[in-house]
């Protein structure tokens, strides 16, 4: 278990710096689809399959492939990204401290549910059954999440009728 | 609990198999060896049987484009030609690999393995046999669908590494068509998914052992098989939607620029893809490794019990297999518009028409 997680956390490390600093944008795009790949491993890791399959199928089988898409519509081949000044390297070293901050503040703040490791290894295993998923989903009750299902599709619409917009205009 | 983990619930002969080795194997060593060793092992297997069903469907392809053309295809290696397919193995492991000055090295190397990886997990999640199955997640249809979608990123990115615009113009092609037909073969799955009620293959097949899904569910099941067969065979790049390696005008597409074992794995990849798509048909329905059943006929039911399920998955997917070079061999090229109309326009809502059909016959 814990060389998995390592091997994964290693991959995902490496590749979201690699993400950064490699200058080609298809590169870019690559590592980023091994970051999302790793993190849907840590999912499956963990038992959460759903969430790791939707992570691979959302993210690296969806976002991906459009970001993929609009390099190779946009971008000619060997094109490099320019190397940025230093006056945009500070806002930018400030902006991501910032975010370490934030999320290490919530991560010491927040109280787990499974502090002790037999608890957490008597959740583990058991696989959540999709109808407990769906019925959350598709359910008006509490802890149930119609409405925010709903508002999301109504949001993809939008975002389909912008598209179609921008695609019309000539 | 991991992902290739021998997790198998199954309680029939290949579970129980699994089980006792999976003890032994922890009475003799330490629980983190014998992980290892099982997770080696389930590779190795996954790995094997993948290359020997691609030697397998590159000699059927052959033979059976043979038949269609009136000729006899390979015959010379072996009795009616059976070690053509070793042989040729052989010659294109041996053959030189080209490397190419422009290329992007690292996406040219990295894209043969998302394609091969992609259809390897795939293929890990086929109930072979009760209880043989190396993934059997609760969501195994959601899985199929997510992992095979993760080969076009190899197919686009060996198109743009290659640098040459027979290559690029093959990687559109396919990723357009590909990301298309993945939506309506994902909706001809969700009927079945309503009709069983559940995503996990292993129970999807249990559930077709007193009739098959495509005849338990009246009219939308066949409609789904179909929707699915056309899908499939457009995700495969096969049949007449081979258009991303059409060789009258792009060479021969996304892997023009590769050559030797490179080129082999593309080509291996492709023809186990087929095999896949074969058997979820296979597993989807035409239940499986299930043997054919009628209600109510129960002497005729036993017979059908004495062939091995293996056997029975085997030969349904191997029909299936077969259909889908029948129709490849026997329908011209289809045209980019009319391929992208074809799925956007007739298959698509024919697919979402359907999943309502379904849903009002499982109510009823």
């Amino acid at each position: 278990m814990i060389l998995i997680f390592a091997i994964l956390a290693l991959v995902i490390i490496v590749s979201s710096v690699l993400a950064i600093t490699s200058n080609r944008m298809m590169h870019v795009a690559m590592y980023l689809l091994f970051v999302l790949a790793g993190t849907a491993g840590l999912y499956f890791l963990l038992g959460y399959h759903f969430l790791g399959v939707v992570q691979l199928s959302v993210y690296a089988g969806g976002v991906l492939i459009l970001f993929i898409f609009a390099i190779l519509l946009t971008n000619t081949k060997g094109e490099r990204s320019e190397v940025h000044g230093v006056k945009r390297i500070i806002p930018a070293v400030l902006a991501s401290v910032l975010g370490i901050g934030v999320i290490a503040i919530a991560v010491i703040k927040h109280t787990f549910l499974y502090v002790d490791k037999t608890a957490a290894a008597a959740a583990d295993t058991t696989e959540i059954d999709m109808k407990v998923i769906g019925n959350a989903l598709m359910g008006t009750e509490k802890y149930q999440y119609l409405l925010p299902f709903e508002v999301l599709s109504v949001l993809l619409l939008a975002c389909i009728i912008g598209g179609i917009l921008i695609a019309r205009k000539r | 609990m991991s992902l290739a983990g021998l997790d198998i619930t199954a309680p029939f002969h290949f579970g129980t198999v699994t089980q006792w080795f999976d003890s032994w194997l922890n009475s003799v060593m330490p629980h983190f060896w014998a992980l290892t060793i099982e997770f080696i092992l389930a590779g190795v297997l996954l790995l094997a049987s993948y290359a020997v069903f691609a030697l397998v469907m590159i000699y059927m392809e052959r033979k059976i484009c043979g038949f269609f053309q009136c000729r006899l295809g390979p015959d010379r290696v072996g009795k009616w030609g059976i070690f053509q397919v070793f042989a040729d193995m052989l010659k294109i492991l041996l053959k030189e690999l080209v490397t190419i000055n422009r290329a992007d090295k690292m996406l040219f190397r990295l894209s043969i393995f998302f394609v091969i990886l992609a259809s390897l997990c795939t293929f890990a999640a086929i109930p072979f046999d009760k209880g043989l199955q190396a993934v059997d997640f609760n969501m195994g249809v959601f899985y199929l669908l997510a992992v095979s979608s993760l080969g076009v990123i190899g197919i686009l990115t060996a198109g743009w590494a290659s640098d040459s615009k027979y290559t690029m113009i093959g990687a559109m092609r396919s990723g357009a068509q590909l990301i298309s037909y993945e939506l309506s073969a994902g909706l001809a799955l969700l009927s079945i998914v309503i009709l069983s009620g559940t995503m996990q293959l292993s129970e999807i097949v249990e559930q077709q052992a007193d009739l098959w899904f495509i005849f338990k569910g009246h009219v939308p099941a066949v409609i789904a098989f179909f929707i699915y067969v056309i899908a499939g065979h457009a995700e495969t790049n096969r049949g007449p939607f081979d258009l991303p390696e059409a060789e009258s005008e792009l060479t021969a597409g996304y892997h023009t620029e590769y050559s030797g074992i490179k080129f082999g794995l593309f080509y291996v990849a492709e023809y186990v893809n087929l095999f896949i798509i074969a058997a979820i048909a296979s597993t989807m329905f035409l239940g499986g490794w299930q043997p054919f059943h009628i209600p109510g006929w129960d002497a005729f039911n036993g017979i059908m019990d004495y062939i091995p399920p293996a056997l029975w998955f085997t030969g349904k997917t191997l029909a299936c297999v077969f259909l889908a070079l029948w129709v490849r061999w026997s329908f011209p090229r289809l045209r980019i518009d009319q391929l992208l109309g074809l799925e956007w326009k007739i298959l698509m809502p024919l697919a979402l028409i359907n999943i309502v059909l379904m849903s009002l016959v499982v109510l009823w």
